[in-house]
């Protein structure tokens, strides 16, 4: 799909307008329809004790059977009760790693006779990947993406041309992990817009099979390669029923009503400093967000003094350096640079990109290692306690 | 590029160390040829027997100063050195030897040696910088031949050096590693310790030890009661854990003595 793909924000309870039902055997030959038309199928994989994305060859390479437990800082996997192959909510990896590639080389140099400068071309050819699994808050997170590099005065071309080569198979969330909060932010877990396809598993007494909606003409390409049938009444009602479901089992909640003016009227919070004396500061949250954009850009030159690189890489606004001007950083203390995090991703965000920073994926709660819940720093701010009745107890 | 008659002089010197962070200036192999052609390395023991008189334009310092001869050893390696640069823990801050800091001297040298009389030693082990004015402190137990390239190359091109203080969590979230501590339960201090290393131990499902010391702003306090509350950590093996190679390193050396306070009381 191009990047004109809108905001995957929609309601959870719309059913689909019109829907296809593949067997489960049939996904591999639309793995395979997608090798042949050149793609690198990306998706979710056992490793490592995590499910990670990664190539896939096939649906073997799927974490079958295998589901998450999240809470704050911890991850673990465990063993469903049955063999679904999507039965998890979303692991460390974030497809943010592909369209916007952790370290990469924007340009290299070398010094010419003459004592200038030559601009080496750069031969490697754009990636062409096929993201299988997609959740609904990632395909959020995506199109929250595209307005930060895409729809912004200045397009980043790293980012545009491997987001125009990007197909997207999204897999509808059936089990939300102990952090998720998508509901909340109004991102899922139906996906209803942003993606080629999108299906849903179902594993009932009529067989593993799936749901699939078309979303764009590459899609019904893809899907009219495959052996499909129309989907009855009673698969599509099987479906909406998963993803109602798992909108009512989101481990967290975020109230965020009026939650722009509640972070600018709180900037002396005194929850600030308590948010601070945990906070390692270590960056994770912002490394594991799917929307956290920051790279650093550093010149590199070689031993010999005859070549030059210019790297770009991830960074993080939680580092001093990333904001180290003039002699000093803005934010010299991790109460400030928390601050200024956290209401760059649900207030300032808003001023600046016309959404929240958040799609509720709930990746920077498990992954801090000291168990940062940003749900429940809202909460406190709000003066109230966080609601856990819907925690998602496994 | 054109090499000047007048090539910058590299000294490296040796205080209290195992040498393991001037084998890695040896492992450059032949990037140290490319290097060559750009300085002229004047005193390296370890790599030539010659010895060319200071002043030098770039010294290389690696070990601690456990000696008075080593503190006045020091001084005039400053005087005769433009820049000085400290290569690894134990030139940063004393390495595995300023355990020693927390214990006394004479009972140690008492048991160890048959005539304690013979040893003249400083009661603590300190890095350089506690002695004299460093430029760059390069972290590493042992140091990274990636980032020494970086700073010698910075230092002929007269830049800033490119190495990062941050943590070495944003290492291993950039090579896409599952965090062990999340994931895994694995105790870890990668969120407080300065990358450098490429995130090796948790590449290989290990914890990170803190070989580069701690990482700006470490927050030492809040991850040793995560480790503690939530890992079940015991406060010996926390200790335990903050003392190794940067034992001396302030916000190690802090916490680790906080933690030794709950040791007694916490003991299964």
């Amino acid at each position: 799909m191009t990047a004109q793909a809108a905001s995957a924000a929609g309601d959870a309870a719309r059913p689909p307008e019109s829907a296809e039902v593949i067997k489960a055997d049939a996904l591999e030959d639309l793995l395979d329809g997608l090798g042949r038309r050149g793609y690198t199928v990306v998706g979710p994989t056992v490793a490592d004790g995590a499910i990670v994305y990664d190539e896939l060859t096939s649906v073997a390479d799927l974490p079958r059977g295998w589901t998450d437990e999240q809470s704050p800082g911890r991850y673990r996997l465990a063993r469903r009760e049955d063999e679904a192959w999507f039965g998890y909510a979303v692991g460390p990896h974030s497809w943010k790693r592909y369209l916007l590639p952790p370290t990469h080389t924007a340009w290299s140099a070398e010094r010419t006779a003459d004592g200038g400068m030559r601009i080496l071309d750069d031969p490697s050819p754009v990636p062409r990947y096929a993201f299988v699994g997609v959740r609904s808050c990632e395909l959020a997170a995506i199109a929250v993406q595209d307005r930060v590099f895409i729809r912004g005065p200045f397009a980043d071309t790293v980012y545009a041309r491997r987001r125009d080569e990007v197909l997207l198979v999204a897999v509808n969330c059936g089990d939300p992990a102990g952090t998720c909060f998508c509901a909340s932010m109004g991102t899922g877990p139906r996906a209803t817009t942003g993606f080629d396809l999108a299906l849903t598993e179902l594993l009932d007494d009529e067989g593993h099979r799936f749901v699939v909606e078309v979303g764009t003409a590459a899609g019904r390409a893809l899907l009219d390669d495959v052996t499909h049938r129309a989907a009855e009444q009673r698969d599509v009602a099987a479906a909406v029923d998963i993803t109602d479901r798992a909108a009512q089992r989101m481990g967290r909640q975020m109230d965020v009503t009026g939650i722009r003016e509640l972070l600018y009227d709180n900037l002396e919070h005194p929850r600030w400093d308590d948010v601070a004396s945990r906070c390692l500061a270590c960056g994770n949250c912002t490394l594991a967000c799917p929307t956290c954009f920051c790279t650093s850009v550093t010149d590199v030159t070689d031993l010999a003094g005859e070549r030059i690189e210019r790297q770009r890489a991830w960074d993080s606004c939680f580092t001093l350096d990333f904001t180290y001007t003039a002699g000093a950083p803005v934010r010299g203390t991790t109460r400030s640079r928390y601050r200024q995090w956290m209401t760059h991703k649900l207030a300032t965000w808003i001023d600046q990109f016309g959404s929240s920073g958040c799609v509720g994926c709930g990746r920077c709660i498990t992954w801090c290692p000291v168990g940062i819940d940003i749900t429940e720093e809202v909460a406190a701010i709000r003066g109230t306690e966080p609601d856990e009745s819907g925690e998602n107890e496994t | 590029m054109s090499v000047t008659a007048e090539r910058p002089t590299l000294a490296v010197w040796k205080f209290a160390s195992c040498d393991g962070c001037q084998l890695e200036v040896l492992s450059l192999a032949d990037r140290l040829l490319t290097l060559t052609e750009r300085i002229d390395v004047a005193f390296f023991l370890e790599a030539s027997g010659s010895r060319a008189e200071g002043p030098y334009d770039l010294s290389l310092v690696e070990g601690s100063v456990t000696t008075p001869d080593d503190a006045r050893r020091i001084r005039e390696i400053r005087a005769q050195s433009k820049t000085l640069v400290t290569i690894g823990a134990c030139a940063t801050s004393g390495g595995i030897q300023a355990l020693r800091n927390f214990a006394d001297i004479d009972a140690f040298t008492s048991i160890v040696y048959a005539r304690p009389d013979y040893i003249d030693t400083l009661a603590k082990s300190t890095g350089i910088a506690d002695h004299v004015t460093v430029d760059f402190e390069l972290r590493g137990c042992p140091i990274s031949i990636t980032q020494l390239t970086e700073v010698v190359t910075a230092f002929l091109d007269g830049r800033r050096p490119s190495v990062a203080p941050s943590s070495v969590c944003g290492e291993c979230k950039r090579r896409g590693t599952v965090c062990v501590m999340v994931a895994h339960g694995t105790p870890c201090l990668g969120p407080i310790t300065q990358a450098g290393c490429g995130a090796l131990c948790p590449a290989y499902d290990r914890g990170c030890y803190g070989c580069f010391g701690p990482a700006e702003t470490a927050n030492a306090a809040s991850l040793m009661d995560w480790w503690g509350d939530v890992l079940g950590v015991d406060a010996g093996s926390r200790v335990r854990m903050l003392r190794t190679f940067n034992a001396n390193a302030p916000e190690f050396r802090d916490e680790s003595r906080r933690q030794d306070e709950q040791v007694d009381h916490d003991t299964p």
